[in-house]
């Protein structure tokens, strides 16, 4: 087990009187690092180094996850013409604003540079992916649910086939 | 039954935090993490770790099936769900009863008295608690009625809205009858549901929580704690004691949190929520939570107890080892939440990968956190990185420790709302105490004026 909060206060009493401004520990579990700054006052950092066990869980379920698809498996090249839309954070893909609504928007639609063309879910919190641009939407890359990278390409418009610009 | 082994299905601070209490009382804890969670610091210092599933917590952690597969894999004698995600899952408590499993936290009877907020205000009324007054509108010829009753300014709340949505206020009895026209056709037309209920509207409300302990028939109050600053109806800050409230009414906010306690014949750590409205200098039941909280340390802090060790003694099966008299309340804590999110660009959530982690040590501060150098802040899962924890012997020394201690506080490679805490406790107001629900909202219109925090401003 490693060094709880109350051993780190009692191995700071003991050497808050000392000469002392920095200590490391390491064991085979964990490294820790006590600091002493200008204001005397003591920071700590940790680093458990203690591998997982894990328990061979054959038993347990195995199965992909639902709409778990990875970035690779849906590598968007570069496409003449064609302006890409980007997911501005790392989570969930979402193409309708709820369960079972109409997503924002389908290949063939307009759209202007403000228009909501999905939401992306990061830390539990719903955030807008704008167009961008104004055009049509050329293609769609990114099913309702996927999970998506930071800067994965989600759609194309092609922002020569008309739409109003914003 | 004496546990022997416990599952912990959750994530983070949390799972650090039962898992050290595990440890204190020779249990053995047994991880069931996710895909995203495998390398975590919890399951690197679990004694062992069961896979969950894949990283979505839909296919993991909010997935009962995976968590009771990991239960029996595990062969453990509990399951520990921590906050959030089946804390209060009803389905989960069922299965592990039939599983023979005990599932730490209240009945599934008590689960469903209040996991459902109107049974849970029926039992509240039941148990002599003042509730916020109102009632659902049959008709609008008997809204003037139901009004005058309940008096203006009020609220008209759509059934099937919630979390802030499809409330709207009226001040004057001439605009009640239009304002419900309106309300009714934008209930249908946003929910589905065109049915509305009349509430007073609290102009000045506070957030104070009464944390509870009992073993099913002694019900035990740890005091208060105050969680009004709040944005977007996630607690930023809590305080216990709640500072700045009238001794009487704190009291009487026991008394009656007790009494709920005692009326549903509880079992095991519970928070009831009110409201106090400031104005009227009184106090409205609100909600009851089935779980231990992420504010619990505060209450830790000063009454000296160990929750999660309570919660494991009543979950075995054994009476309070302690009564109300024996609780005893010292200083003032304050936890700030340390989350990955970035306040100057509209609280933008913020994963990665930390590359330094550096905490506050010193009399009177505990860091609850999961992360480290080197640690993963997936992007599946909420903002809590650390909980940020001083106690003093009074408000005013644990705000000074605070201060200190949020200075020392130094984590790379992620964003954190650190500043925000800090230009929280430089504002007069705050370090008065006693801030209502509303005062963060000013707060973060007043320092987007000033230009140190964009309001409003779009992601991405």
């Amino acid at each position: 087990m490693s060094i709880t909060g109350e051993d780190v206060q009692d191995i700071l009493r003991i050497i808050d009187d000392m000469e002392v401004d920095r200590l490391h520990v390491r064991t085979g579990r964990f490294e820790l690092s006590l600091r002493r700054g200008d204001d005397g006052e003591w920071t700590q950092s940790a680093r458990t180094t203690a591998q997982p066990v894990l328990v061979d869980d054959r038993a347990a379920r195995e199965q992909p996850a639902p709409g778990g698809a990875t970035p690779a498996d849906r590598a968007a090249p570069a496409r003449e013409g064609l302006t890409e839309v980007r997911t501005p954070l790392p989570g969930a893909f979402y193409r309708a604003p709820k369960p079972g609504a109409p997503p924002f928007v389908e290949i063939g639609d307009e759209v202007t540079e403000t228009t909501v063309v999905g939401i992306v879910e990061t830390m539990k919190l719903m955030n807008s992916v704008y167009a961008g641009a104004a055009g049509t939407v050329a293609d769609i890359r990114l099913g309702d649910g996927d999970f998506t990278e930071q800067g994965t390409v989600l759609m194309f418009i092609d922002t020569q086939a008309g739409g109003t610009a914003s | 039954m004496i546990l022997r082994r416990v599952l912990i299905a959750n994530r983070g601070e949390i799972a650090l935090r039962i898992l050290r209490t595990c440890r204190r009382l020779g249990i053995e804890a047994v991880l069931a993490a996710s895909d995203a969670d495998l390398a975590s610091v919890p399951a690197r210092l679990a004694d062992r770790v069961v896979r969950l599933g894949p990283p979505p917590p839909s296919a993991s952690y909010l997935d009962v099936d995976a968590v009771l597969a990991a239960a029996r894999t595990a062969d453990v004698d509990a399951v520990h769900p921590g906050y959030g995600f089946l804390s209060e899952n009803q389905r989960l408590a069922r299965a592990c009863a039939e599983a023979g499993i005990v599932f730490i936290g209240p009945t599934v009877k008590q689960l469903a008295a209040v996991g459902d907020k109107l049974e849970a205000r029926r039992h509240a009324v039941a148990a002599g608690l003042p509730v916020v007054p109102g009632g659902p509108l049959e008709d609008t010829a008997d809204a003037a009625r139901l009004a005058a009753e309940i008096g203006f300014p009020l609220l008209i709340k759509a059934v099937g809205g919630g979390g802030g949505r499809g409330m709207k206020q009226v001040h004057d009895p001439a605009a009640l009858a239009a304002t419900i026209d309106l309300a009714v056709a934008e209930a249908g037309a946003a929910f589905g549901d065109p049915r509305v209920y009349l509430e007073r509207f609290v102009a000045t409300g506070r957030h104070v929580e009464v944390q509870l302990i009992a073993d099913g028939e002694n019900v035990v109050h740890l005091g208060t704690r105050d969680c009004s600053v709040q944005r977007r109806y996630q607690k930023l800050i809590e305080e216990a004691p709640a500072p700045a409230l009238d001794p009487a009414l704190r009291e009487e906010m026991h008394r009656a949190a007790v009494a709920l306690g005692r009326h549903l014949a509880y079992r095991g750590l519970g928070t009831v929520e009110f409201l106090v409205d400031v104005d009227r200098g009184t106090f409205y039941f609100l909600e009851m939570n089935a779980r231990i909280q992420v504010e619990h340390p505060v209450t830790e802090a000063i009454t000296g107890l160990d929750l999660v060790a309570e919660q494991l003694a009543v979950a075995e099966g054994r009476p309070l080892s302690f009564g109300q008299a024996d609780v005893t309340f010292s200083g003032h804590a304050i936890e700030c939440r340390i989350n990955a999110e970035d306040w100057a660009r509209d609280f933008q959530p913020s994963p990665g990968t930390v590359t330094e982690a550096l905490w506050p040590l010193g009399e009177g501060i505990r860091i609850d956190t999961h992360l480290q150098a080197g640690a993963t802040v997936p992007p599946y899962y909420d903002s809590l990185l650390a909980k940020l924890i001083v106690h003093g012997q009074d408000r005013a020394e644990a705000l000074v420790r605070l201060r200190g201690a949020l200075t020392r506080c130094a984590i790379d490679g992620v964003n954190t709302n650190v500043p925000m805490h800090q230009a929280v406790l430089d504002d007069a107001e705050f370090a008065q105490g006693g801030v209502d629900t509303a005062w963060f909202t000013r707060f973060l219109r007043d320092h987007s004026a000033t230009g140190q925090v964009t309001v409003g401003g779009t992601h991405g």
